[in-house]
């Protein structure tokens, strides 16, 4: 049977579609990783990805294990190269984002003296002004699409990111193909409704008068999805 | 000048070394082969004031929590494992320290401008983002090419002392990383006025060949000015092949704000 997180995993993969030979960086928790192998092990043969450390892996192994066959190293330096290079499609979280696709994972509250410190900007910065870039939020709230973001880290299409793909949610994808780059509800998840996503999202969503549903995941997709994640780790990610 | 033989030293005998006020680098990533003896080391001393560079991780934690610090200068502080350092969170909610952050890349081309002695080096990273708010002495230039693109300008991350642990080191301070990745440690030590490493075990020069390849001695002799030989120095962050992340020791490290093992 599939599952919310099936759905998920899957509408990540989708974003890697057409990309060819470049990294595909899924960054964080089960569900970027596997849509990265998922993608490569499908239809987007060209793809590059790695064991999470620093070794682009020649197989595509499960999740959590070691690559049988290594095809290259990247170390953090090579990745940072990687980054200004562009040769790269990340697939970043968020703990706040607006309609434009700026997006927080440093703090929330006044920076100068946060109420939550987070991580600190890490790579988002040079992430959305150098490479294609998309997200993933597992938690589809107003507390995490808000109208305004308390401290840019990764830039949106109001201020010069290169290349914003889609965001993918526990409910939906979205997208920025409106004329003003603003966020746009592309696909809802099966079982899920446009006023369910349009409650969850803390600013206006453009939505169109048709709005599909998500594609499932095939019997063939499945299969591999099982074997890269045997112990479901997905399903822990995504809430039911 | 006559250059020591050997350069081996205590942890306490490199905090003595330091003063209140300097800039101090410390190598690793995250909760990755970090110095942690050294930094025991001066949380033991009484050095206080100190502007910390790093890619950070427990160094900077225990820094704080000890009121060592008063500015950090970092792209994160994380544990990998545990993505949020509880003591840097709480110094920063507290408002006890100044923070000066950068993106990760833009972080690492501070480092390359120090090592090269450039005032500066130019990158992408940055534009658009808070981080140019948030730091209003960040400048940008103009490109002097046809392009004429602008660009930030980040400023060297020049140090007066840089910390790394290293898997082997000679005595003269030849110094070799055997796990998958270097990090920036070589550029730490280049971009210091003093650089101290530590390392799991002192070999001689002739034996660094035995372990791994020319490839390996990330750190040369010229860079270095103390040794000190401390297994186990990296305290419970990973110290790859010697050994992994202690996930354990690091939890209690996170409930208690000390790592007891180090003292």
């Amino acid at each position: 049977m599939t599952s919310r997180a099936d759905v998920c995993v899957l509408a990540c993969a989708e974003a890697f579609r057409g990309d060819g030979e470049i990294l595909a960086a899924g960054i964080g928790g089960a569900v970027t990783v596997l849509a990265a192998r998922l993608a490569r092990l499908t239809f987007e043969p060209g793809l590059l990805t790695h064991d999470g450390v620093c070794l682009l892996t020649g197989d595509v192994p499960a999740l959590g294990r070691p690559p049988e066959v290594v095809e290259g190293w990247l170390p953090f330096r090579d990745h940072l190269w990687l980054v200004l290079n562009g040769r790269r499609h990340v697939m970043l979280g968020a703990s706040q984002i607006d309609r434009h696709g700026n997006t927080n994972i440093s703090c929330v509250g006044d920076w100068a003296r946060p109420k939550a410190q987070l991580l600190g900007v890490r790579g988002a910065p040079g992430n959305t002004r150098c490479d294609p870039t998309s997200y993933w939020i597992p938690r589809h709230t107003p507390r995490v699409f808000v109208p305004r973001v308390d401290m840019v880290s990764g830039i949106g299409t109001d201020r010069g990111a290169y290349d914003l793909r889609r965001v993918v949610t526990n409910l939906a994808v979205l997208d920025f193909a409106t004329p003003d780059g603003s966020m746009r509800l592309a696909s809802v998840h099966p079982g899920v409704s446009v006023a369910d996503v349009v409650a969850a999202t803390g600013f206006e969503l453009t939505v169109p008068a048709e709005v599909p549903v998500t594609r499932e995941p095939t019997a063939a997709e499945l299969d591999i999805l099982d074997r890269l994640d045997p112990g479901r780790a997905r399903e822990r990610e995504v809430p039911a | 000048m006559n250059v020591p033989r050997t350069k081996v030293m205590t942890a306490e005998q490199v905090a003595a070394g330091l003063e209140s006020g300097m800039t101090v680098g410390i190598g690793g990533w995250g909760s990755r082969r970090k110095p942690m003896a050294l930094v025991a080391a001066v949380l033991r001393s009484p050095v206080r004031d100190l502007t910390v560079v790093s890619y950070g991780g427990p160094d900077v934690g225990m820094l704080c929590a000890a009121g060592k610090v008063r500015r950090v200068v970092a792209p994160f502080v994380t544990l990998d494992s545990i993505p949020l350092e509880p003591h840097f969170r709480r110094a920063r909610q507290a408002g006890e320290i100044e923070f000066t952050e950068y993106d990760e890349g833009m972080f690492m081309f501070g480092l390359l401008a120090a090592a090269h002695r450039l005032p500066f080096l130019p990158t992408r990273a940055g534009l658009g983002s808070d981080v140019l708010r948030v730091n209003p002495e960040l400048r940008t230039v103009r490109s002097p090419y046809g392009d004429g693109e602008e660009l930030v300008a980040v400023p060297a991350l020049a140090m007066d002392v840089a910390l790394v642990h290293l898997n082997r080191a000679d005595p003269r301070g030849n110094a070799q990383y055997l796990g998958p990745d270097p990090y920036f440690d070589d550029l730490y030590a280049k971009a210091a006025a003093r650089c101290y490493v530590s390392c799991e075990r002192l070999v001689d020069t002739a034996d660094l060949l035995k372990e791994g390849p020319a490839q390996s001695l990330l750190i040369s002799r010229s860079m270095v000015t103390g040794v000190v030989e401390a297994p186990g120095g990296a305290g419970f962050t990973a110290c790859e092949p010697d050994y992994g992340r202690d996930e354990e020791r690091q939890r209690r490290y996170v409930e208690t704000g000390r790592d007891d093992e180090q003292g």
